[in-house]
């Protein structure tokens, strides 16, 4: 027996639209066998994790909430994979700069809106610090390519734990709340230090704008700026790239900064937003279930805001069935995983046909 | 019915051999597109029958089927008069069908014996094997050594070994595509002698080419296709290059040849001691000097790999000299600008590679104009694209140099090699570069487009631009330059004025000899 792979001559256009969905919907019926292998039922699961969340206004904003930093490091992690550039650290350009923006709001901890300074400019700079410090961090990987080619997988992956350990750290040592029972967390920001919330008693805050302006500015640069093509051209046809004077090693910085100042932007969004303060875990892996989402969104902007949603309701129903169903937290991630399995798989599947011979080779 | 005409009847199939393989009615689609329309064809046993035809002519596919890659849609396959089905090269192999393909399939870390190992059943050792060579070689006069790694062998001499692979198979029919394309003159000239002694031991022999003067004095039958049918079959030494190339296209061509002089315009490029140092798979350009006047053509010969590569990527600024004054276009020192501050200094580049290179395959027609035309920035308004002046630019270039698609803004993936080639080339004609350095212009386009290229870099020499062409085809290089010079290992000899140059010369220059001493300049 062998397998035959080979290209397929023709692929319809809509098959590429399909592909994700079916990627979905496979993924929820392994899910649904995941499910019915721990002994509960599936039908079940899937009305928790997938229907009720979606009737439930207070659920939908938990959504919107959950699926923006997704949204934005997606947006942010599309520019470097459309450049054939594997950053997959995101998560600790999240961490650290939400850390590192968060560091301001202590800063300025109990600063009087009376004060010389006043505190309009708290917030700004925290977003700011927050974004250049992701970036910052995820030069690291960058530079290790252009100047040593040292793979950028492995350091953006490796700096990842560097990234929670030293929020962990610094959460249980110097910025731990002086009069907080000893619980490693910081003190709560001031409301000068946290983004305002866009409805009186919702859920949703100034994050999920930034999230929606992201899609829409990376929708013009990707589709219609030269740098956008020059992104595009660099992936695809490298060689031609370099005919087009478009230089390799500067688009790998300039894609390392967008994609580390977007998951930066998003972990200081999240703090301020969400947390109200420094605590040793900030995200329950927004980073890398942003890889799920930039490839389930096909690395298009407003696909990826459909795909953020998507995976943002994983998490919403997990928590749901965690609460309802009794099922183990950890089954969101296994069904999240199941999607990017599905989506890769189906992305390769519409390009190839797969035959199986039986019999000896000829 | 007169006696006369029976007895001619009677002795026609009394002497008329069984070909050795006769095909019938063979058509091969794929989809709508009829790659092979009803193909007759017969192969005689001592000769060597030319298969003439343009790019897309259905050429490859004919031969794919004879030799089992590709399966007829119908039609029938006889092998000495027997009906035979093929679904296999091996099956085709055992048959006593042997191929050399016009792009080699061998290891480069092995050993000519070893490679050769791997085509024979596995019982046969290798000090077997090396005898088996030695003895090929002396029967058919190839020089091999059988314990050479293939990596240091020449073109010609890997083409040996692809021979003498098939001749140890003992083929009754040798196919071979386009065999002459890598060869040195010299090269070619012992092929051919290979060529007639296995025709007169009574081998048959497929040759494809599209250089007719080849085909003229090699074969002895020639069978031209043109859009997937068999448009002629003749004795191509009663036709000439011009009658042949006619059919071939299906109008009359025109000769395209340089006539200008060349002139004492300024110098527009000059190179002045250019030392590139080794890449990882290339190899170092060594002090290298050049200048090209306005409206002079400048030909680089050279055979493939002798640092054709490395000289275009250091004049296009792919790779930035060390030195700013060893290239200087029209007095500017270039070394250190990269390809967009040159081409804004009004030069063109065209690569060798036109897929993946001159050229994203994955991109539009429209999106391919951007790759050298934002330099100038008129595409470009305020950071964003301007999609619809690309599209114009391209529907431009579409429709002056003829590049065929059915679509109006194709990907560029889509199109043939030559309209592809139309295309990159129009795209930076349309530029009016004052310099165009331009890289085997021709590599696989068909007839009529070539005379087109052709035509368009003499109108653009004629109108002032200096134009280097790296070329490996020496018929374009004596058509189109005023002055030849000849890349080897990585030197660049003198250059020569056209007319003081010979064939054998350049053949000689391009393995690393001189040729009389009186010619140089």
């Amino acid at each position: 027996m062998r397998l035959e792979v080979s290209e397929r001559q023709t692929h319809s256009a809509m098959l590429d639209i399909l592909a994700p969905l079916l990627a979905v919907g496979l993924a929820m019926i392994l899910g649904g066998l995941m499910v019915l292998a721990l002994g509960k039922s599936p039908m079940q699961a899937l009305m928790v994790y997938f229907i009720e969340p979606l009737s439930d206004p207070w659920a939908l904003q938990e959504m919107a909430v959950k699926a923006s930093p997704l949204v934005m490091i997606a947006i942010g992690l599309a520019f470097c994979y459309r450049a054939n550039l594997w950053n997959i650290g995101a998560e600790g350009q999240f961490i650290l700069g939400g850390a590192m923006g968060g560091w301001i709001a202590l800063l300025t901890h109990g600063m009087d809106a009376q004060s010389p300074f006043g505190t309009f400019w708290i917030l700004p700079a925290m977003l700011m610090t927050g974004a250049i410090a992701g970036a910052l961090y995820a030069m690291i990987p960058a530079l290790l390519r252009v100047m040593l080619g040292v793979s950028e997988i492995l350091t953006s992956l490796m700096l990842v734990y560097i990234a929670q350990l030293f929020l962990d750290y610094m959460v249980r040592g110097p910025w731990r709340d002086p009069k907080g029972f000893n619980f490693p967390v910081t003190v709560n920001f001031d409301p000068a230090a946290t983004l305002p919330l866009l409805m009186h008693n919702g859920r949703l805050h100034l994050g999920v704008l930034f999230a929606l302006l992201a899609a829409l500015i990376a929708s013009l640069i990707m589709h219609r700026s030269l740098f956008g093509f020059e992104v595009r051209l660099v992936g695809i046809a490298p060689r031609a790239a370099r005919f087009a004077g478009f230089s390799e090693d500067r688009l790998t910085l300039i894609v390392f900064a967008i994609s580390g100042a977007l998951a930066g932007l998003a972990g200081i969004s999240e703090v301020a937003g969400q947390i109200g303060q420094l605590q040793p875990v900030i995200s329950p892996g927004y980073g890398f279930t942003a890889i799920i989402v930039a490839f389930l969104g096909r690395l298009s902007p407003f696909g990826m805001v459909l795909a953020g949603l998507m995976m943002a309701l994983t998490y919403v129903g997990g928590e749901a069935a965690q609460v309802s169903m009794k099922l183990p937290s950890f089954l969101v991630s296994a069904f999240q995983g199941l999607v990017l399995m599905c989506v890769l798989a189906a992305d390769r599947l519409i390009r190839l046909r797969v035959r199986l011979h039986w019999g000896p080779r000829p | 019915m007169t006696d006369t005409e029976l007895t001619l009847n009677v002795d026609y199939t009394a002497r008329a051999p069984v070909a050795r393989v006769s095909l019938r009615g063979i058509t091969k689609s794929f989809g709508d597109f009829l790659a092979n329309d009803h193909i007759d064809l017969d192969l005689m046993d001592g000769e060597i029958h030319a298969l003439l035809g343009e790019n897309g002519a259905g050429k490859s596919t004919l031969v794919k089927i004879i030799y089992g890659l590709v399966e007829a849609s119908a039609g029938s396959f006889c092998w000495l008069g027997e009906k035979t089905h093929l679904s296999s090269p091996q099956q085709a192999r055992e048959l006593g069908i042997g191929m050399v393909f016009q792009h080699f399939s061998l290891f480069d870390a092995l050993s000519v014996a070893e490679n050769i190992a791997l085509a024979l059943p596995e019982s046969i050792g290798l000090d077997q094997i090396a005898s088996l060579i030695q003895d090929v070689a002396q029967r058919y006069q190839i020089a091999l050594e059988p314990d050479r790694p293939v990596w240091t062998m020449s073109a010609g001499e890997r083409q040996r070994i692809e021979i003498a692979r098939c001749l140890l198979q003992d083929p009754k029919l040798l196919i071979l595509d386009e065999p002459t394309s890598v060869l040195t003159p010299q090269e070619a000239e012992n092929l051919f002698e290979t060529l007639l002694r296995l025709k007169q031991e009574g081998r048959a022999i497929l040759y494809i080419s599209h250089k007719l003067d080849e085909v003229q004095r090699l074969c002895d039958r020639a069978t031209i296709m043109r859009q997937g049918r068999v448009v002629a079959q003749c004795n191509p030494k009663q036709e000439n290059a011009r009658s042949l190339a006619a059919l071939m296209v299906g109008s009359q061509v025109e000769d395209i040849k340089s006539t200008a002089p060349s002139s004492n315009g300024q110098v527009r490029l000059r190179i002045d001691h250019l030392h590139m140092p080794k890449t990882e798979h290339g190899l170092a350009l060594q002090d290298i000097s050049l200048s090209v006047r306005a409206g002079e053509i400048l030909g680089i010969a050279g055979i493939a790999g002798n640092g054709q590569a490395e000289l275009i990527a250091a004049l296009s600024g792919e790779t930035k000299t060390s030195q700013a004054d060893s290239i200087m276009i029209d007095d500017v020192p270039v070394g250190r600008l990269d390809i967009t501050e040159r081409r804004r200094l009004s030069a063109a580049f065209v690569p060798e590679e036109r897929n993946g290179h001159a050229a994203a395959p994955e991109f539009l027609l429209s999106e391919n104009a951007i790759l050298s035309g934002h330099a100038d920035g008129g595409l470009t308004r305020w950071m964003l694209l301007d999609f619809a002046g690309a599209r114009r630019l391209a529907r431009k270039v579409m429709a002056r140099f003829d590049v065929r698609s059915a679509a109006k803004d194709p990907l560029a993936g889509s199109l043939s090699g030559g309209n592809l080639q139309k295309f990159v080339l129009g795209r930076e004609i349309l530029r009016k570069p004052n310099l165009l350095i331009i890289m085997q212009p021709t590599w696989g386009v068909d007839a009529a487009a070539s005379m087109e290229i052709r035509k368009a870099l003499l109108d653009l020499a004629r109108d002032g631009a200096s134009l280097v062409l790296i070329s490996q085809d020496l018929d374009e290089l004596f058509d189109l330059a005023d002055r030849i010079a000849v890349l080897h290992a990585g030197h660049l000899s003198a250059a020569y004025q056209r007319s003081e140059l010979s064939r054998d010369d350049v053949g000689l220059l391009m393995v690393g000899l001189k040729p009389g001493d009186h010619h140089a300049t």
